[in-house]
């Protein structure tokens, strides 16, 4: 069960949305695709869904090509909403399983279980428009697991939550990723690919900029953050060798440094100075690597 | 094939339960009954509304005559001889006692005339009535006064008879074409308005989808050119379903009422020779002229991204069909001109020109069939182009709707290629 993205590229025109992307995706994985808007994540989707075909290379799913034939073992969930605002939850949520293949009454039945593990079983007879933004995400995520896909593919699913609500579609999509499904989802937020993904890709004007797994891309990106709170100055840091970028907070500074070796030449600058309270080395954080990746070439 | 089934039938379940549909339906149903029962409703009205008029006969010698004529014309007028005067008599009218006060005179010529006051004058049957009537008793006492006879009088007033007697084999009897002008005009304005509103129906059906973003999930489990024809039949079934209970209840209750519209103001739509003919084709050219619109509506409707736009975008297609409609019913008057036989070929025309002409006149079997047939090569080639641009449509979302996005969407089908 593998998801194969192989030299795929897409053109509209003299547009190049989506630039020779590789990507192979194990199963029972969750994957994750940042990038910025307009980084060719969507077209990207839209590639791996059949709703537009590859100018060149090609997706397979198990080594073959996805289409129409294949759509039961897929599910959906659009940037934006897709939902029929006047037709009420049970009926359209019925009716779109029904079109991934599914029974009648097995996806009432279905239904009627998600909406109560989040908490809204008063939902099923309500027409979309009469919920709250949140709650209409909630039944669009209902909508694209409904039928147990085994390739579930995520566009943004947390915008537009409150905390508490994040919190629950995260357990549910780790709970279906345990259950073998494999889940491609695209965030802005890093900090929800970075808890959940092994491997990512960071997607930018249509080219992957970054992409592996988490633990090798944080390797191989080499930098370090290192935080020091101390009573007396550490402002000299800022040209000390090895340290790349440094930030003042209230109570000292944030560095980053190219090593581990770098820290360890700060303490032995520092000690002896002062009394320090904190001097932690930290794995930089994908937010850090996506600025440098993405935010370098804005330049 | 499968989901081309579920497709449709929610697209016609979910449309049949809609409330704008039940009470669209219901209204129609009443109007048709209403219409099919016009004589009996205007008789019920009329029933003990015979009216009384105050008559002054300053001769003494009309009121009996006119009394006469009235009743020979079967009208329900009342005339009564008022004797208490013109003042009095006014007054009688304004107090409602009278629906009228007419006051006979004879001039110097010793000819009657009249003045006749009503409260207002917008009641015209009554005044002509009394106007015709009297023009009889004029007319027979200007012929006593230069002495002509009564066969004489008959002679001069006997209307010359033409007869108009078609020389083409089968050709249409006057009475037929009178007959059948009533049931084309019907079945004209059904088609007229059936397709404007399915094809209004089709094209927002669309533009919500894409609008709420439902296509993209739509289309990522259905291709779109299924999904766009199993929306195309669930609405012709909708349809379907809307005018065969309308034809079937207007054909019972017409029938039912048969009797009573016989020589009344039905008998210029002469149902009473309803040509089964006549009825198989405005089906044909009903379902074929849906697909037609149908098909234009579903691509039109894929290039707009709010629903807002929708009108503007079937403009040009509601233009067609209403220029259609208007050469149909020029057509009613002379169906034998030649640019309406060469327009009902014109496959966005055929529907209602090219069975506006089968209904009125006797074609030759092979012209109505060949309309069908470029009609239906048509179909089939705005599907396949429609479809082609449907696919690239629904994906694409813009702040302008023009015409140019025909080709972009292309582009992006062709491109899926």
């Amino acid at each position: 069960m593998v998801l194969k993205l192989e030299d795929v590229s897409k053109r509209f025109g003299n547009f190049t949305a989506v630039d020779n992307l590789s990507i192979a995706i194990p199963e029972k994985e969750m994957f994750g695709f940042l990038g910025a808007n307009g980084a060719g994540k969507t077209t990207t989707f839209r590639m791996i869904l059949g709703l537009l075909d590859a100018t060149e290379g090609k997706v397979t799913w198990n080594g073959q090509p996805i289409t129409y034939e294949t759509s039961p073992v897929i599910g959906y969930l659009p940037e934006e909403r897709g939902l029929y605002p006047k037709l009420k939850v049970k009926d359209q949520l019925v009716y779109l399983a029904r079109l991934r293949g599914m029974k009648k009454e097995e996806a009432l039945e279905e239904l009627k279980k998600w909406l109560d593990r989040f908490k809204v079983p008063e939902y099923l007879d309500k027409r979309v428009e009469e919920l709250s933004k949140g709650n209409q995400q909630k039944i669009q995520f209902i909508a694209a697991v409904l039928h147990k896909p085994k390739l579930l593919i995520l566009d943004e699913p947390f915008s537009g939550l409150d905390p508490v609500n994040v919190e629950q579609l995260k357990e549910a999509v780790l709970e279906i990723k345990e259950n073998g499904t494999t889940i491609v989802f695209s965030s802005h937020r890093m900090e929800h690919v970075e808890e959940m993904c092994e491997h990512l890709c960071i997607m930018h004007r249509g080219r992957p900029v970054v992409h592996g797994s988490l633990k090798e891309i944080k390797r191989a990106f080499g930098k370090k953050n290192l935080i020091i709170h101390a009573d007396f100055d550490l402002s000299s840091f800022e040209s000390y060798p090895g340290v790349t970028k440094m930030k003042r907070t209230p109570e000292g500074v944030h560095l980053q440094i190219e090593g581990e070796n770098v820290a360890e030449r700060i303490l032995n600058e520092i000690v002896g100075k002062g009394f320090v309270r904190r001097f932690v080395l930290e794995e930089p954080s994908l937010n850090d690597i996506f600025i440098e990746k993405v935010g370098a070439s804005y330049e | 094939m499968n989901n081309f089934w579920i497709i449709l039938s929610h697209t016609y379940m979910s449309k049949v339960k809609t409330k704008s549909f039940v009470v669209t339906t219901i209204l129609t149903l009443a109007i048709v009954i209403g219409l099919s029962n016009m004589t009996n409703i205007i008789d019920f009205f009329n029933k003990d509304s015979s009216e009384k008029i105050a008559v002054i006969d300053e001769t003494r010698e009309l009121l009996s005559p006119l009394q006469e004529q009235l009743k020979l014309t079967d009208s329900e007028l009342i005339l009564e001889n008022y004797e208490a005067g013109a003042v009095e008599a006014e007054k009688a009218v304004e107090d409602g006692e009278y629906s009228g006060l007419l006051i006979l005179e004879v001039d110097e010529t010793n000819l009657p005339t009249a003045t006749y006051k009503t409260m207002s004058i917008s009641d015209t049957n009554s005044f002509a009535a009394i106007q015709s009537g009297l023009q009889q008793i004029k007319t027979q006492m200007a012929a006593n006064q230069i002495n002509l006879t009564q066969e004489q009088l008959a002679a001069l007033y006997e209307p010359v008879s033409v007869e108009r007697v078609a020389l083409a084999e089968n050709a249409k009897t006057e009475e037929e074409l009178s007959q059948a002008r009533g049931l084309v005009y019907v079945l004209l304005f059904v088609i007229y308005f059936a397709v404007i509103m399915y094809a209004n129906m089709i094209a927002m059906e669309v533009a919500t989808e894409k609008s709420s973003r439902v296509m993209e999930i739509l289309i990522s489990s259905v291709s779109p050119i299924k999904q766009m024809f199993a929306k195309i039949l669930g609405i012709g079934l909708l349809s379907l379903t809307q005018l065969i209970l309308l034809l079937g209840v207007g054909y019972f209750s017409i029938k039912q009422n048969l009797d009573s519209m016989e020589g009344g103001f039905f008998s210029v739509f002469g149902f009473g020779a309803v040509s089964v003919a006549t009825i198989v084709y405005a089906v044909i050219f009903f379902i074929l002229g849906y697909f037609l619109y149908a098909t234009l509506a579903a691509f039109l409707g894929s290039l707009v991204s709010r629903i807002e736009d929708v009108q503007q975008m079937i403009t040009p297609m509601t233009l067609l069909v209403v220029a259609g409609f208007m050469l149909a019913m020029f057509g009613l008057g002379n169906p034998d001109a030649p640019f309406v036989a060469v327009t009902s070929y014109i496959p966005f025309f055929t529907p209602m020109l090219m069975f506006m002409r089968v209904g009125m006149l006797s074609l030759p079997t092979w012209e109505p069939i060949l309309g069908i047939a470029i009609l239906l090569v048509s179909i089939i080639l705005l599907a396949i182009f429609g479809a082609r641009v449907y696919k690239g449509g629904v994906l694409m979302y813009g702040k302008t709707s023009s015409f140019k996005d025909i080709k972009k969407a292309l582009q992006l089908t062709k491109s899926d290629k």
